[in-house]
């Protein structure tokens, strides 16, 4: 390999390699191929989305939350509670709500949260969610309190696609389209000199500060934006599966995204679609007849992973890459 | 109800509360680490404490005093093989190695001993009620109550009178200073780390009536048991007791006046307490 200048080398950074196309392409000879899995396509496609705007928080800008389904949790209760109580059911409009109203709580609670750090953060991300997720129980005449909204219906897809719930055919190439764009935007944005500020954040803070960098702004700005594509992850959800109940807003979606995107590999854009993948694969296959030994093999895993393997598969797989070709250097 | 029944039963559960919380408030204000499975001890010691009254018969006491040491034992070995190598490692790393620690632990129990639900058997002396001279109330809640109100008077003074607890203090305040000084701060971790998951066993046990007792109890309780410590302070046993009594007496009282929602007020008012002071009730500044 030639060594390139450092700065061509940055300039190159973000254009586009042959094998980005692979991702896309699996995607759709996945619906030709194995057209009755497009339930579960459907489900993996809106998990890459959601640990996708997970990684712009917490594998570029660094901020450590479990509570990242509060902004899945609004933006499918935004959707669903379009459709249940003002019959407002068209998909695109609902998604673009969803990302309005879920960015703006990303906003509102960015604004005053992430002037903490640590422990105290991390808590006040968990209390939201769990905040949020009571006031779904409560207020039952909107949002159908504990058993949430089943049978959501929608409009067809820009008036011609209905969907359909026994071959999830158009929810499938729906919820590829939207991850595409959605994807698009957040690669433009790492490579940015807003991702680059990111970056430069979460490695050192102090310097951050010294070279006057807006940080607080910075941060506030990505959390909200991380927010709104979570709440299109969340609405797509509601959408494609036409039911929403507090389990989008749980503990357990939270951590779950958490533990998909380091499995992956953070700060990689990439991974979330090798952890979202690897995981709800071997979830799918193993989780149905050994729950308790899939719960124990997560557990396991995790640990090693904190203890071993800081970056998931990803980072596996680029250190293997580096042994081959015999490049010992760091 | 009327208000001094609502009284006890709110410190009843703030009791248990303190009890499981305590080490963990220590723990995280000795070394700052996150240490998401502390909830997971308090189920383990919960599950050694019942079992062995059910299964072989030990009586109540002798059965808290197994799962306090065995418990103990099993976290200081744990503390030992891996926290100790996480103490410098960012706290992404330590969130998750705890949830992953939280997953084995829930499905080991699951596993070994099945998922149902375990109820504590409780000996003679403590069932029915006593007569305090102005209410009747139950005996093992009267019990867990005074059982709460020795273990803080002996946690103070321990803090404020020993050799032990002064070093501690100074760790919690300073730790950089502290070593330099010549306290090893690791082992005082190592001690606090397996004596606060110990009471922790102890509080899983005694609160198995009031929490309940199943595989799902560490991450049921997680969000409590992170805000008594948060609302409390790091590393302040008197701020841990006041923050417990006041989560644990506003969760009995909303529950009965708000059955649906009413933990949502506990949640907004950790959320505003934690803004205005993000060290807690009684933490310091920068500690």
């Amino acid at each position: 390999m030639t060594q390139l200048p450092a700065a061509e080398l940055l300039a190159a950074r973000h254009r586009f390699r042959g094998w980005e196309a692979l991702p896309w392409v699996a995607g759709i000879a996945v619906f030709f191929l194995f057209p009755s899995y497009l339930a579960f396509g459907t489900q993996v496609l809106v998990t890459i989305l959601f640990v996708l705007s997970l990684d712009l928080v917490l594998g570029y800008a660094g901020i450590v939350t479990l509570g990242h389904a509060a902004f899945f949790g609004t933006g499918a209760y935004t959707v669903g509670m379009l459709a249940m109580n003002w019959g407002w059911n068209e998909p695109l409009s609902g998604l673009l709500a969803a990302a309005l109203v879920s960015g703006a709580v990303g906003l509102a609670s960015g604004f005053v949260l992430l002037r903490t750090r640590g422990l105290t953060l991390l808590m006040l991300t968990l209390c939201t969610m769990a905040l949020l997720e009571e006031a779904s129980n409560m207020g039952s005449a909107w949002t159908g309190g504990f058993d949430g909204m089943p049978g959501l219906t929608f409009k067809p897809l820009l008036g011609l696609f209905p969907f359909e719930q026994l071959s999830f055919r158009p929810q499938y190439l729906y919820a590829l389209a939207v991850l595409f764009v959605c994807f698009i935007v957040v690669r433009i944005l790492v490579h940015s000199p807003f991702g680059q500020t990111l970056t430069g954040i979460r490695e050192n803070l102090l310097r951050m500060h010294a070279v006057g960098a807006p940080v607080h702004r910075r941060l506030v700005t990505a959390y909200a934006i991380s927010a709104a594509l979570a709440g299109i992850a969340g609405g797509l959800f509601a959408q494609c599966n036409a039911y929403v109940n507090p389990a989008v807003l749980g503990l357990d979606r939270g951590a779950g995204a958490l533990i998909v995107l380091i499995l992956g590999g953070y700060g990689r854009l990439y991974g979330a679609f090798v952890g979202a993948v690897a995981y709800m694969l071997l979830e799918h296959t193993l989780a149905k007849t050994y729950p308790t030994a899939w719960q124990l093999g997560v557990g396991l895993m995790l640990m090693a992973v904190a203890l071993y393997a800081r970056n998931g598969i990803l980072g596996l797989g680029e250190s293997l890459r580096r042994r081959l070709r015999g490049d010992t250097g760091r | 109800m009327d208000l001094i029944s609502i009284l006890l039963g709110g410190l009843t559960s703030g009791m248990v509360l303190f009890i499981v919380s305590v080490g963990l408030s220590i723990t995280m204000g000795l070394m700052g680490f996150v240490n998401l499975a502390h909830g997971g001890f308090a189920m383990l010691g919960g599950y050694a404490i019942v079992l062995s009254m059910n299964k072989w018969g030990v009586p109540f006491l002798p059965a808290v005093a197994i799962g306090f040491a065995a418990v103990a034992a099993v976290s200081m070995l744990l503390e030992r093989l891996f926290y100790a190598r996480l103490y410098r490692a960012t706290e992404l790393d330590q969130v998750l190695f705890t949830i992953g620690l939280v997953f084995v632990m829930i499905s080991s129990v699951t596993l070994v001993v099945g998922p149902e639900t375990q109820t504590l058997r409780l000996p003679d002396w403590l069932r029915g009620q006593t007569d305090l001279g102005f209410i009747k109330y139950r005996s093992y809640s009267l019990a867990i109550i005074a059982a709460g109100s020795v273990l803080v008077l002996a946690l103070w003074l321990g803090f404020e009178r020993t050799r032990f607890g002064a070093k501690i203090r100074a760790a919690v305040d300073n730790r950089r200073m502290a070593e330099s000084v010549g306290v090893d701060v690791g082992r005082l971790f190592t001690v606090t780390f397996a004596v606060g998951s110990g009471l922790a066993a102890v509080g899983g046990g005694l609160g198995a009536e009031i929490l309940g007792l199943d595989p799902q109890y560490p991450l049921r309780y997680l969000v409590y048991f992170l805000i008594v410590v948060a609302v409390g302070g790091l590393g302040r046993v008197t701020g841990v007791f006041f923050a417990a009594l006041l989560i644990g007496l506003l969760d009995f009282v909303l529950k009965i006046e708000f059955p649906k929602g009413g933990t949502l007020f506990i949640y907004a008012l950790t959320l505003g307490l934690l803004l205005w002071r993000p060290q807690g009730l009684f933490g310091r500044r920068g500690g």
